[in-house]
């Protein structure tokens, strides 16, 4: 397809359709499909043919049926959002399956409220990261962002559809996202759901009209919040109003309420008063931005929050007073008295309260901080009893420390279920990631307290005064510099040659000193230790030897390092090994840890990578390596792994470590790495060790030469 | 203004500083000096802790020799070192001998980042032997009675390394600062720059949405200083988004996800 310019003829066409969709065994009929496409011009055609090829390799059905839908899509669409669209659709099939994936597939009228131009759209995985840091600088609650069907929100998540398409261009299509989140973030900031709406619009004979046309007068009320706290985005909410000509007079009675609920104390309350008279007439039509209401679902995630962070409260503030009084002898007898005074209003207008234990004010930690301004939220005030510190073992943890299971934030990534992180795996087929793919939970491999270091000490006790010596060398090493201008001590050559000049009649030199210059070793390193089945017996002896002496060495260079063994089977269990963390001390229990490494499964890796990365990134220092030390190439059993999509994705893991600054290494005795490690790590970001039995002493050599600088 | 070159122990703050106290600091540390104890200002930078040493120097009537550690400061920094002059060697006494000698005011800003051989001496100074070791002289340095040490440290970098040591920082009256309550930090920001008070107050607001960041992709929020920062140019004819840009994030992040983030924050407040 190299030709630019030709079409492509529907014979070629649908040859290249009849081997990406398999036709041999799925006997789909193509000949049909391969003329629409033909009359198509050239760049459609590539368009829309790369993706049918990319999505075949998640899945035939769904790359057939998206080339039916996208070839009317074309007409409408530009091309990033079909792209997005065709994302979306493999998205919702590694997370629900075919039907589903199929259903958004042919939702495509759905996914985006078609305009009548191509319009440029844009993309809530493209937007969604700045519009959540925006929401998280506006005062209030900490808030979540997800993409959703409709815009709306539960009062602890904002959901924004997967493309904001109504404007024709791109940046009023981001000016009307943000729009939208913002509108939704009002509502919760300005207590919208202060009130028990699901009882109020009961009581009308249409709650549906009633919930309408609470909408709008809401609508009005936050408009006017937003005008005085956001003027700069209220200005801009006006525009795209103005744009979308959704900008008409109010009819008469809506008028006045819009005074009313203008006022700066107008609330929710006042929004319900009014709706009894303007239940009767009919509502103006709603706004760009306004999204939908779902009180149903929003008294649900309440309840649950409301009694979640009053048992939260409680047992934080009974913490925190046993702190306080712990660093205070002579506190007051009796029970910690908590109390919230309303100190002035603070700049976010929200009512800042001042919390004080027996009279004198507190500066609680940040996470109190933000129960007492979420609860204030919910109930406009802080309720005496949610001030009263829990008795000991009043509550079950389990009560407040699990988090409730929602299984949309499992795919979120968001939610820990029993110490479980989600990572993405790049699948090269479709040049994307799979996003939550991969389920990895930490584990602790179990102490094994035997011989095995001592025997090892033993073994290479040559090489370990070697090692001692050497490392010794490159710690923190001091540097003489001679004829400096200022030192701490004289440089006596320096000083007679100097004097000698003077006599002589010539200039004096001024660099008369010695200076030690030290060189602080600032190395965090992280050690990934292939743990797979592959490795049983002497490689794995090797492997634990190889680390015993690592630590040795790294002991007498004070640099700090964590060592963390991985293997998996299927992307369901990923798992990495504790062997020893960043902070750790090389003890009694880290040394029976590295003794109980044993084999486990398959090879999958960039899971491993990516959360090595991750441990490292929050680790502050100058130099982060990452070094891997494997006996072959990634491989896991069955989905896949195993092959170009298990190296494509390593690598692309190794990229992205490479990004925040770490720099990869590999150590293998795969003979046959030299094939792909190149590939992996760069040409010179890796060592073959060909002899099991040199493992040890390469190791340590090439960590020397790595951290040398 | 004629350039004048004064010896560091001669620099007496002449005129009163612009300072408003956030609490009880100026009577505690007025305390801490009367009763010798060394004074530690913790908080996070930018917040007022060198202006408020500025203040306590003039109210004192002391002069004040500030030092900003840093990774390569050692204590011959501190102390002092041999020069050659004129063929013969000289002593010449570093900050910190100089300011125990004068009796002046002397500002370790923050410490953490300097050498961890430099604590060893300020440590004889500051608990009640009051003296300064002279290592290369072989004497020790007795503190004149108006001699002041105070040092300064931020602890919001958590990190093991930079942290201040219990032997080292149980020695120190603490005072803890932090950004102004909001209507206070307005106040300050329309006095250093000159900007009204509703400009004043959408630049602190902006600051509390930096700040409300914190953890969430910023290490820091916008400190009072980058607000006074922004303000002047505000002052100056810059438009208020552009001056929130140069003067406050592009000051605490180069993220550019994180910067277009805090765009759209300030562009929705002016
Ligand atoms: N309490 C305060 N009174 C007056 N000005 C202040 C105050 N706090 C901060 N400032 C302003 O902020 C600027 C930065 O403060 P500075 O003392 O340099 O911070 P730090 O030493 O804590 O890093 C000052 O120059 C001043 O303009
Ligand atoms: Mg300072």
């Amino acid at each position: 397809m190299a030709d630019n310019g030709f079409q492509l003829s529907a014979e070629h066409i649908e040859q290249a359709l009849e081997q990406w969709l398999e036709v041999e065994f799925t006997f789909l009929h193509v000949a049909e499909l391969a003329a629409s496409i033909a009359v198509l011009p050239r760049p459609d055609q590539d368009f829309l043919l790369g993706w049918v090829q990319r999505i075949a390799t998640t899945n035939i059905q769904i790359a057939n049926q998206f080339a039916h839908h996208a070839i009317t899509g074309l007409a409408q669409l530009d091309h990033h959002v079909i792209g997005a669209w065709a994302l979306h659709a493999m998205d919702t099939y590694d997370r629900a399956g075919l039907r589903p994936a199929i259903k958004a597939i042919k939702d495509l009228d759905n996914f985006v409220q078609l305009a009548h131009e191509r319009v440029a759209g844009v993309l809530f995985e493209e937007v969604g990261g700045i519009l959540l840091t925006f929401i998280c600088g506006l005062s209030g609650r900490r808030l979540k962002l997800k993409e959703g069907e409709t815009v709306h929100t539960d009062s602890e998540t904002l959901f924004l559809p997967a493309v904001v398409a109504r404007m024709q261009r791109a940046d009023d299509n981001f000016a009307l996202a943000k729009a939208m989140a913002a509108f939704l973030w009002a509502q919760t900031r300005f207590g919208t759901f202060r009130a028990d709406l699901p009882a109020a619009l009961a009581a009308y004979p249409e709650p549906e009209r009633a919930l309408r046309h609470f909408h709008a007068l809401e609508t009005l009320r936050l408009d006017a919040c937003i005008g005085r706290e956001l003027p700069g985005l209220f200005r801009e909410m006006t525009r795209l109003r103005a744009e979308l000509g959704e900008i008409q007079s109010l009819p008469k009675a809506w008028q006045r309420y819009s005074q009313e609920l203008a006022v700066a104390d107008a609330t929710v309350f006042d929004s319900l008063r009014l709706l009894e008279d303007a239940y009767r007439g009919e509502a103006p039509s709603p706004v760009c931005y306004q999204g939908e209401l779902r009180p149903d679902a929003v008294a649900l995630v309440m309840s649950a929050r409301k009694e979640r962070e009053k048992i939260l409260l409680r047992v934080k503030l009974a913490q925190l007073a046993q702190e306080l009084r712990k660093q205070k002898p002579e506190s007051p007898a009796g029970p910690p008295r908590f109390e919230t005074r309303r100190a002035p209003e603070d700049q976010a207008g929200l009512e800042r309260l001042e919390l004080t234990l027996d009279d004198m004010p507190i500066a609680p930690p940040e996470e109190v901080r933000q129960l007492l301004t979420s609860i204030q939220l919910d109930l406009g005030e802080i309720p005496p009893e949610y001030l009263t510190p829990a008795d000991p073992g009043e509550y079950d943890p389990g009560l407040y420390e699990a988090k409730h299971a929602d299984p949309d934030d499992v795919w979120q990534g968001t939610y820990h279920e029993e110490g479980a992180t989600f990572y993405p795996e790049w699948d090269f087929g479709r040049q994307h990631y799979r996003k939550n793919w991969c389920v990895m939970r930490e584990k602790d491999v179990p102490p094994v307290y035997d011989e095995f270091v001592s025997d090892t000490l033993r073994k290479h006790s040559g090489l370990v005064k070697h090692l001692r010596r050497t490392f010794e060398a490159l710690r923190d090493e001091n540097r003489l510099l001679k004829r400096e201008p200022s030192g701490d001590e004289v440089d006596i050559d320096a000083l007679v040659e100097a004097l000698a000049d003077a006599r002589d009649g010539s200039e004096m030199s001024d660099r008369l000193f010695m200076r030690t210059q030290r060189s602080e070793r600032n190395i965090a390193v992280m050690f990934m230790v292939d743990m797979s089945g592959s490795t049983k017996g002497w490689i794995n002896d090797a492997e634990r030897e190889s680390l015993i002496l690592l630590c040795e060495a790294l002991e007498t260079l004070g640099d700090r390092y964590a060592i963390y063994g991985f293997s998996g089977i299927t992307r369901k269990r990923c798992e990495l090994y504790r062997i020893k963390r960043i902070d750790e001390a090389y003890d009694d229990e880290v040394k029976a840890r590295i003794s109980g490494i044993r084999p486990q499964e398959y090879t999958r890796m960039g899971f491993a990578v990516r959360h090595l990365t991750h441990l490292l990134n929050e680790v502050e220092a100058r130099t982060k390596l990452l070094i891997t030390l494997s006996d072959g190439k990634p491989d896991d059993y069955h989905d896949g792994y195993r092959g170009k999509y298990g190296i494509e994705d390593t690598r692309k893991a190794l990229q992205e470590a490479q990004r925040g600054g770490i720099h990869p290494f590999c150590v293998t005795i795969d003979q046959e790495a030299r094939d792909y490690l190149p590939h992996l790590y760069g040409a010179v970001n890796y060592t073959v060790v060909d002899e099991v039995r040199k493992l040890p002493l390469k190791i340590t050599e090439i960590y020397r030469r790595l951290t040398l600088n | 203004m004629q350039a004048r070159a004064l010896a560091p122990e001669e620099h007496f703050v002449e005129a009163e500083p612009y300072y408003e106290a956030t609490g009880d600091e100026i009577a505690i540390f007025e305390a801490a000096y009367r009763n010798k104890l060394p004074v530690l200002l913790k908080g996070p930078t930018g917040c007022g802790k060198t202006r408020f040493m500025e203040y306590m120097a003039w109210r004192i009537r002391r002069p004040l020799i500030t030092v900003s550690c840093h990774d390569d400061l050692t204590a011959s920094d501190l102390v002092g070192r041999f020069l050659v002059k004129g063929g013969e060697t000289v002593w010449v006494d570093g900050p910190l001998a100089r300011s125990v000698r004068a009796g002046a005011i002397c500002y370790l800003d923050e410490i953490v980042e300097a050498r961890k051989d430099t604590m060893v001496v300020i440590h004889p100074l500051a608990d009640d032997r009051r003296v300064l070791p002279m290592e290369k002289l072989g004497t020790l340095l007795e503190a004149n009675q108006d001699f002041c040490l105070a040092i300064s440290y931020n602890p919001g970098y958590q990190s093991v390394l930079k942290d201040l040591k219990q032997s080292t920082r149980q020695r120190f009256v603490a005072l803890e600062f932090d950004y102004p309550a909001a209507d206070l930090e307005r106040k300050i920001v329309a006095k250093e720059s000159g900007v009204g008070d509703a400009l004043a107050e959408k630049l602190v607001k902006f600051a509390h949405m930096t700040r409300n960041l914190k953890g969430s992709g910023l290490e820091e929020g916008a400190s009072t200083r980058l607000l006074v920062h922004a303000a002047k140019l505000i002052a100056s004819g810059v438009e208020p988004v552009s001056a929130c840009r140069s003067a406050i994030a592009q000051a605490i992040t180069d993220d550019g996800e994180m910067l277009a983030a805090m765009r759209e924050l300030s562009s929705s407040l002016f």
